[in-house]
């Protein structure tokens, strides 16, 4: 019976049945579903290389929204705050979410399942009730709005990526990897220091990524909780887009583009050289 | 890997040790910071929801229900109800665009698979200001669209197309569709050949066994990714605010609004509450539903 209905990995898109028009059908949609999601941004990198302001027409390439993004002092400012925000919040989100999640796995707490359920929550709750519930944090603690507030939100909806991505890297662990370094006669701590800790190294790092890309990309939280000083560059950007078409938008797009496809790129790496995950 | 039946049924690791006072100071950091950046601020918000608030704007602790009854006016309650419809529908069309796509991902050999789950997360981590930008650049008056149509003179004057319903569900679609084709791909991918074959070999044409055997199987994955598109759909502002122009708000932009321009926070914070419920909700029935979807 199987042969009239062959399932081998010859063909691109193998399906039940090996029925034909249903390959074509699902071939074809997929390639319109990419077309859409990649049109808008092929578009968009084109016209940044447009030397007519707005519109339809290509009249000639050129570089000159590229060197006016360069030369933007605004975006420069916002941008060097998002680096900064972004690498001190990633720095504290990957320690706190690494030692949170050591202690989940490695010792039994009363109120574990609320911890568990907890940490959830910033995962799960919508942005902008982040960022009310922390402004109205803030305003109680009277603490100006300023590159505090901003790191504390950061580090608040990012290190639970943190702490669930090495929670399953420790699920993952082979429990007699301690054990055995204690038999050798490590301390707890050498054991964490010098087996375990090098074992998580690649969920931490894979870890940080994660936080370093969603701190560098959040709007909605943050534009709660900053004060005018603070600015992210995606804040900067929001109110580019409200007043209209600038061609200097296409080329920092452009340029955001890239460094998502090497974010992208690199954390695919990290998983393909630690499989299992 | 010795799990005791302890461990087993509490679902804890095998090697959870009894908590020492040395354990609780290494844990005191996630402690101190899921109360007092996850707990207390929502506790504030419930709290703010219950207050009045000054001629300044500022928030008086005290206990009223005003806000919440406020919430009913029809006003705030259409909004409420187009904020979901937009979801819905964005959920919706996610669905149906993007099971396909993740049907034939999850079936493609491992190659193709990895190169087309590359191609999808891409756009993923993009930021979704770029990708709305992008759909603005396109759809506004003096944008590509427009341009297009106007020299090709198949329009006489520029349409608009920004500021529309169409436009804000058009910009939910193109920002959350990877967030349904990736947990459907999950279970696509799990999916265990010989059912489908068994299917075949009783006599299920490809449809049939589509929609009897591969659509049951792989629900869980549909129900993550509804989720996973519907909460935060409902919920963005910042999207609907720069396609619909504020024409048509929704209520993460009267939430936005309520705790900025307008001054009134215990009423955002009412709404807020609102919503943080319509989330509880949805959550449990898709809880209860992939539970029943596992009893079957």
């Amino acid at each position: 019976m199987s042969d009239a209905h062959p399932l081998g990995r010859k063909t691109l898109f193998h399906l039940p049945g090996g029925n034909a028009l249903m390959r074509w059908f699902c071939g074809s949609w997929t390639s319109a579903v990419f077309a859409f999601l990649y049109l808008p941004i092929v578009l968009l990198v084109l016209f940044s290389f447009n030397q007519s302001k707005s519109g339809f027409h290509w009249e000639g390439f050129t570089l000159q929204w590229y060197e006016a993004l360069f030369r933007n002092q605004i975006l420069l400012r916002a941008f060097t705050n998002s680096l900064l925000i972004g690498t001190v919040s990633t720095l504290l989100a990957t320690a706190l979410g690494t030692l949170g999640a050591w202690m989940l796995y490695r010792y039994r707490f009363p109120i574990h399942r609320t911890m568990e359920a907890l940490i959830f929550v910033p995962m799960i709750m919508p942005e902008i009730l982040m960022g009310v519930s922390l402004l109205v944090l803030f305003v109680n603690l009277s603490l100006p709005l300023s590159y505090l507030t901003v790191i504390i939100a950061h580090v608040t909806f990012t290190f639970p990526f943190v702490l669930v991505g090495m929670q399953a890297r420790l699920q993952g662990m082979d429990p007699s990897l301690e054990e055995a370094a204690m038999d050798l006669g490590a301390t707890p701590r050498q054991a964490f220091f010098k087996v375990i800790l090098p074992y998580l190294t690649p969920a931490i790092a894979s870890g940080a990524l994660l936080a370093f890309s969603l701190s560098l990309d959040d709007y909605i939280v943050t534009v709660f909780v900053t004060g005018a000083e603070s600015q992210t560059l995606p804040l900067k950007v929001y109110g580019m887009v409200r007043v209209g078409l600038n061609p200097q938008l296409n080329a920092l797009s452009a340029l955001g583009i890239v460094l998502t496809m090497i974010l992208v790129y690199a954390s695919e790496k990290l998983k393909q050289s630690h499989p299992g995950e | 890997m010795a799990a005791d039946a302890d461990s087993l049924r509490t679902g804890l690791p095998p090697s959870g040790h009894q908590a020492s006072w040395r354990s609780w100071l290494l844990l005191a950091p996630l402690l101190l910071w899921l109360g007092m950046f996850v707990l207390l601020p929502t506790a504030l918000l419930v709290a703010t929801s219950f207050s009045r608030r000054d001629d300044m704007g500022r928030v008086i602790y005290s206990f009223t229900l005003d806000n919440y009854q406020r919430c009913f006016d029809p006003t705030w309650l259409s909004i409420f109800g187009s904020s979901i419809l937009y979801a819905l529908l964005a959920t919706l069309i996610c669905v149906v665009v993007g099971y396909p796509a993740a049907y034939t991902i999850g079936r493609a050999s491992p190659r193709n698979r990895r190169l087309l789950l590359t191609l999808v997360m891409i756009p993923f981590w993009t930021s979704f200001l770029i990708r709305t930008y992008a759909w603005i650049s396109i759809l506004s008056e003096e944008g590509l669209a427009n341009g297009f149509l106007l020299s090709a003179h198949i329009v006489p004057a520029p349409i608009g197309m920004m500021y529309t319903p169409f436009a804000i569900v058009l910009g939910l679609v193109y920002n959350y569709l990877p967030f349904m084709i990736l947990p459907i791909y999950t279970s696509v991918e799990k999916l265990d050949n010989s059912l489908i074959e068994a299917a075949y070999d009783l006599g299920a044409g490809p449809l049939r066994a589509f929609s009897s055997v591969i659509i049951p199987l792989t629900r869980p994955g549909i129900a993550a990714g509804a989720l996973l598109v519907f909460v935060p759909a409902i919920a963005m502002y910042a999207i609907t605010t720069l396609m619909g122009g504020g024409s048509n708000p929704t209520i993460g932009e009267v939430i936005q609004n309520q705790f900025t321009r307008a001054r009134n926070q215990p009423f955002g914070a009412a709404l807020g509450v609102l919503l943080m419920l319509l989330f509880l909700v949805s959550f449990i029935l898709m809880g209860r539903k992939k539970n029943t979807a596992h009893a079957t």
